[in-house]
């Protein structure tokens, strides 16, 4: 049985923390993932996960983003458990998957386009968005055309069109190349000066992004 | 209402890049009209007497062809998750999905019945009142139909499982709307039976909002 819970703080509370979780417990499919994961992230922080294949890095962040219930422990937003307002919860994430949500017969324009109106954004911030991961040239590119990596970008970019204060990425460097990779730590610094959290699963390191780490997986 | 809106133009452009989907539908329809008359003979009071009944079938028929794939795209490309994820109610969204399905099924199909209808000799009087009853149940069948897509999401040979969940429900609609046709032909008023299909429709909006909402809800986990 893997077992893991590190109790996790990101430094003395001195704002009050955002997000907060308290011995979270994941189990899936009758097994347990992780255990007791505790953590506390304030405005402007990030969070790397760290963890071997299985270790229950996706499954963390789909309970934080509110798609998975916890079997046991809270999760809570400004103090408030967020099993009470879910549909609250769920407006406040910026939530990158292992997929990259693209349609392939729409332009990247038309796809960020669908994701601000989905989000109650608004698409014209859909240009400054495709400026911002590079992708100023292909905006009216069918995404079928894409490559992985500018795929990659394309969801990236989903994240700016939307007004999320919690970025939840999964893998975000999958396939980036090493612009790419730049580009994407100017878009979390941005989104972590204005007072975003951030908390990302991740094997590599990411330029102008400062973070604790949590290692889920470490056999107890 | 914006985040509905845009999920309807989204599915409908999806649906005039790639339009395998609805032509499948009306092709199914067509050519089930084409061949009906060939299997019963060409009788045409044979066919006059049938041609309700077997053009509803056919539209039932038609429909579930084109469930499967309802939020399996969205499923699978990981769009469902953000979909789920949006600050509108998940039920509203899943209600937009269905009037998409519909437009880009449903309603193509009720713009071929009168062909169709005339291919299976249906009597002319009996034209409208079809049309009518397909304006009214057709929208039900994708409501219906989504629920079972929903459910289905995830699990492995869905396809089997979908009608098996949906064909029952579709019963009382395959019931009211041939006999509304049927009433109308025998000169009786096609009233009642196109108020229950009124009703049905009624029902299924929030059942199916909030069934389908769940079980998507479901599958995201």
């Amino acid at each position: 049985m893997r077992m893991v819970g590190p109790l996790f703080h990101s430094g003395f509370a001195m704002t009050a923390a955002r997000l907060e979780t308290e011995s979270l417990s994941c189990t899936r499919g009758g097994r347990l993932v992780f255990r007791d994961v505790s953590l506390a992230l304030r405005a402007g922080e990030a969070l790397s996960l760290r963890g071997p294949n299985g270790s229950g890095k996706s499954s963390l962040l789909r309970m934080l983003a509110g798609l998975l219930a916890p079997s046991a422990g809270t999760i809570r937003w400004d103090g408030r458990d967020i099993a009470e307002d879910r549909d609250g919860h769920r407006g406040r994430v910026g939530y990158l998957g292992m997929l990259d949500a693209l349609k392939p017969t729409l332009s990247v324009a038309e796809n960020l386009a669908f994701h601000a109106a989905l989000h109650g954004g608004e698409s014209p911030r859909a240009a400054a968005a495709i400026d911002a991961l590079g992708l100023a040239r292909l905006g009216a590119t069918p995404a079928r055309r894409l490559s992985q990596g500018q795929r990659r970008r394309a969801a990236i970019a989903r994240l700016l069109v939307q007004d999320s204060p919690l970025w939840l990425l999964d893998e975000p460097t999958l396939a980036l190349d090493q612009d790419g990779l730049a580009r994407l730590g100017e878009a979390l610094r941005t989104h972590l000066a204005s007072g975003g959290l951030a908390i990302i699963a991740t094997h590599v390191e990411l330029p102008t992004v400062t973070s604790a780490t949590l290692a889920l997986g470490a056999t107890a | 209402m914006n985040a509905m809106r845009s999920l309807i133009g989204r599915d409908l452009r999806l649906a005039l890049r790639s339009p395998q989907e609805s032509l499948t539908v009306l092709a199914f329809f067509a050519m089930a009209a084409v061949l009906f008359p060939f299997g019963v003979g060409p009788e045409p009071q044979l066919l006059a007497r049938v041609a309700s009944g077997v053009l509803w079938v056919m539209a039932l028929l038609a429909a579930l062809l084109s469930f499967e794939r309802l939020f399996q795209l969205d499923h699978e490309d990981g769009t469902l998750d953000l979909i789920v994820l949006a600050p509108a109610p998940l039920e509203l969204l899943v209600l937009a999905k269905c009037i998409a399905h519909w437009l880009t099924t449903g309603l193509p199909l009720i713009v071929i019945a009168p062909v169709a209808a005339l291919m299976l000799n249906l009597p002319p009087e009996g034209i409208p009142v079809l049309l009518l009853s397909l304006l009214l149940g057709t929208p039900t069948l994708s409501l219906l139909g989504a629920i079972g897509a929903a459910l289905v999401l995830g699990a492995r040979r869905g396809g089997v499982l979908l009608p098996l969940l949906v064909m029952p429900l579709y019963i009382p609609i395959l019931i009211f709307g041939v006999s509304a046709i049927e009433a109308s032909i025998a000169g009786l008023t096609p009233r009642p039976h196109l108020l229950l299909l009124a009703a049905i429709q009624a029902g299924a909006i929030p059942l199916a909002a909030i069934a389908a909402a769940a079980a998507l809800r479901q599958a995201a986990e």
